[in-house]
């Protein structure tokens, strides 16, 4: 179980990879539904680490994971080969994208962000939304699914920060004009916490209703630590099991960006020892 | 001559306080001969009403001194699957030695003099560890022919899985986490449960054709209408009580503020005492408080001590409690250990808020002082703040240990299932049957936060109710 059945990097480049792996796990895949993730061990020795199902494949019983190395177990999953098995996932966890029917979205998504947009969508979409899908990356290398997400949404723009592809600038200045038109846009956001919490701002500004996908620090993703806890409207929820999606209006987002901080010495001291 | 009880041998506080192996040797085949030789082996055993499963303890001692230590265990296992965990962890002194007669009347714990039955039980178990008996198969029916899934595998889960088990019924237990265990796994420190302790119990499952199925989290992976499609007859369900409460204070989001699970967790079952070599980071305080007096607490403290020597921090740990060390929940053999190993205590203590700095990281603790008022509905002296006694104490970590509550994963995705005021799953109390046809529960997550002993109870009730009914099917 836990098999890796195919891996291809979808971004190289600016120091870091994107990577695709598709995994057996024939129960997780019977199940999943978009906005959903599972927890994963690389090892034994392993930290659980959180990660959206990209897609699923009923028939094959496998999974899709899309993810950055940026940390140590990021960079530890990045090693494995095709035909190697994880030591432990579990899922599908968290509660799944609520998708109103015959409506619209936008779609707001950064770096890695944007394979966890692409289900999410495919689900707009498949519920006969009108989608339009705002992509930002720091630079060209970075940007990932792009054709994929070309073809399910109706509206498409692509912002990089160098203008290597696409317009120059950053994910906010194509929402700003979008709900300029008209406010009543929702907005759905995934990708670094900086540009989630700047495109609550605009949403916000404009008037228009936010839903933000978090990816705080988790442990056991069964809502048994409460190491993934963020405060929505003053209140504790936990992101693995009352997330991740939250009206990104209500996050306390000051206090995410800290908490997500804690382990940095000790992320900094393990990837040093094992250089990866 | 009058006979004084037989001491456990204790590693040093100094020498333990060092590393996370057992704290507590167990007896020797002399110390248990003398300790049990000093039973009266009374008429009306007080002892065995003390017991949650009333164990028959008058005669499992009567077996020891016998030397027949194999059917002490015997007498143990028709009442309690597992002796050298319970052993272990059963708070003794309120149960079964609280009620001995050797216990002085009107005692708030058990008297010194009473028998030690826990360290007898622990020392009958851990001698027949190595000799489970097999299948006990009831001649003229065979009910192998049935499936029982078992959601959870804490001691409930385990309990019932062996319950059934033992009778011929294909069991398979669902876990949600990576490894098998609950409570016992993740949060208990292997200085007072070895964790190969634990592994032996379940290898002994899995020796009666136990299966278990990790990284399953029903609800989510799998529905309980899954399982019955599936062809199980009949579903036990042994959660736990596995959500950490928050005190609900400002600050309570600061980095390095925990829940005592997301600690003991952290360490117990992710190993990140053995970090870097085990992947998951913790970090260490220079000044640690541990908020609460149950024993996750006690635990949280002495696992949080440990890692502080570990670290080369010198040791500064101080458990607030709102109470007095009197009603402190916790056993009492965990405090006194705590105290030994150096863990401080601020007692008659509210916390009412938690102060950072600009990063965003603990600098302090504001609390109240507190004095004890009117008992509350379980007898304990309810503690009130006294207006005005405001006091700041400085500490770089918190982990906040005030109690769980029933994890509502399972629940939210099973119609129909019912759930009390306390989000406690109700059930009969008489079959352990829930709302829903075919679906029993037990443990924690029926009672609320209890014991293991409890917990096991609950689940050989149930499992009692699980085989009458499938003896009853065609
Ligand atoms: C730190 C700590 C120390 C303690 N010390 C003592 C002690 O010294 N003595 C004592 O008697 N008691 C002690 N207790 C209490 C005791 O551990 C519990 O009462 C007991 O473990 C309850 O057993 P349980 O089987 O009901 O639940 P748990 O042990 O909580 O096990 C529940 C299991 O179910 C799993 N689960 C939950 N939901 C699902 C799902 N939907 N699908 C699949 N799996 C699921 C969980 O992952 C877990 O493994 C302590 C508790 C803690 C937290
Ligand atoms: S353990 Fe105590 S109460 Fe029980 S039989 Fe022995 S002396 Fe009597
Ligand atoms: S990750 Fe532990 S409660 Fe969410």
């Amino acid at each position: 179980m836990f098999r890796i059945i195919a891996k291809d990097v979808l971004s190289q480049g600016a120091g870091t990879r994107i990577i695709r792996i598709r995994v057996s796990a024939p129960a997780v895949a019977l199940k999943a539904q978009a906005g959903e993730f599972v927890l994963v061990m690389v090892t034994g020795k392993g930290e659980r680490i959180p990660l959206t199902i990209a897609d699923r494949d009923v028939q094959e019983g496998s999974i899709t994971l899309v993810f950055q190395e940026a940390g140590f177990s990021t960079r530890l999953l990045g090693q494995l080969a095709e035909g190697e098995t994880l030591y432990a996932l579990t899922g599908p966890l968290g509660q799944a994208t609520h998708v109103p029917a015959n409506g619209k979205i936008v779609l707001v998504g950064g770096g890695v962000g944007i394979a966890e947009l692409y289900p999410v969508a495919r689900a707009f979409r498949e519920k006969n939304n009108r989608v339009m899908a705002v992509l930002g990356a720091r630079t060209k290398d970075l940007l990932v699914l792009v054709d994929d997400m070309r073809r399910v949404a109706h509206d498409f723009h692509i912002v990089t920060d160098d203008g290597s592809c696409g317009r120059q600038g950053v994910v906010t200045d194509v929402l700003r004009e979008i709900l300029l038109s008209d406010p009543s846009f929702p907005v759905y956001t995934v990708g670094p916490l900086p540009m989630m919490k700047a495109v609550a701002q605009v949403a916000r500004q404009a008037g228009a209703p936010a839903v933000v996908s978090l990816n705080s620090l988790m442990v056991d993703g069964t809502g048994m630590c409460g190491g993934c806890r963020v405060t929505v409207g003053g209140q504790i929820r936990f992101v693995c099991v009352d997330g991740p999606e939250f009206d990104a209006h209500q996050i306390d987002w000051e206090e995410l960006a800290k908490r997500n901080k804690v382990y940095k010495e000790k992320e900094a001291h393990i990837c040093r020892l094992d250089s990866l | 001559m009058k006979k004084w009880p037989v001491k456990m041998n204790e590693r040093s506080p100094e020498d333990r306080a060092g590393d996370f192996k057992e704290v507590v040797a167990g007896y020797t085949p002399e110390e248990a001969l003398l300790e049990a030789s000093r039973c009266l082996q009374c008429r009306d055993a007080r002892c065995v009403a003390g017991c949650p499963v009333g164990i028959n303890i008058r005669d499992f001692i009567g077996a020891i001194v016998r030397k027949d230590f194999a059917q002490a265990c015997a007498i143990i296992w028709e009442k309690n699957n597992f002796p050298s965990i319970c052993g272990r962890v059963c708070p003794a002194e309120n149960q079964c030695r609280k009620a001995c007669v050797l216990t002085k009347k009107g005692a708030a714990f058990a008297s010194l003099e009473a028998i030690n039955i826990n360290f007898l039980e622990r020392f009958a178990g851990d001698r027949a560890l190595s000799s489970r008996p097999s299948r006990v198969s009831v001649s003229d029916e065979d009910l192998s022919r049935f499936r029982v899934a078992v959601v959870g595998s804490g001691p409930a889960g385990l309990c019932c899985a062996g319950e059934l088990a033992r009778r011929g019924v294909r069991v398979v237990v669902f876990e949600g986490l990576h490894k098998p265990g609950g409570v016992l796994r993740y949060g208990i420190p292997s200085f007072r449960l070895p964790q190969d302790v634990v592994d032996r119990e379940i290898s002994a499952l899995e020796d009666l054709g136990v299966v278990f199925r990790l990284n399953t989290l029903v609800g989510k992976t799998l529905t309980i209408e899954d399982l019955f499609r599936d062809g199980f007859s009949s579903v036990f369900l042994g959660l736990g009580a596995g959500t950490p409460s928050f005190l609900g204070i400002p600050g309570e989001s600061l980095g390095n503020v925990y829940s005592a699970n997301e600690f003991l967790t952290r360490v117990n079952l992710m190993g990140a005492h053995l970090f870097p070599e085990y992947h998951t980071p913790v970090n260490v305080g220079r000044r640690i408080v541990v908020i609460g007096g149950g024993n996750t607490a006690m635990d949280a403290a002495r696992v949080a001590l440990r890692l502080q020597r570990g670290n080369g921090i010198s040791v500064d740990v101080t458990v607030l409690y709102r109470r007095t060390m009197e009603e402190m929940p916790a056993r009492r053999l965990e405090i006194e250990h705590a105290r030994q190993e150096g863990v401080r205590f601020e007692f008659l203590t509210s916390p009412t808020r938690f102060l950072g700095g600009t990063d965003g990281s603990l600098q302090s603790l504001e609390c109240l002082r507190c004095r004890l008022g009117e008992p509350d509905a379980r007898g304990r002296r309810r503690p009130q703040e006294i207006p005005g006694s405001v006091f700041v104490l400085d500490f770089d970590q918190a982990i906040v240990a005030i109690g769980l509550t029933a994890n509502q994963v399972l629940v939210r995705a099973t119609p129909g299932l019912e759930v009390n005021s306390n989000l406690d799953i109700t059930v009969d109390p008489h079959t352990m049957r829930t709302s829903l046809q075919g679906v029993y529960a037990g443990g924690d997550v029926v009672g609320g936060e209890g014991t293991v002993i409890e917990a096991m109870g609950m689940a050989k009730k149930a499992a009692g109710s699980i085989l009458k009914c499938l003896e009853s099917l065609p």
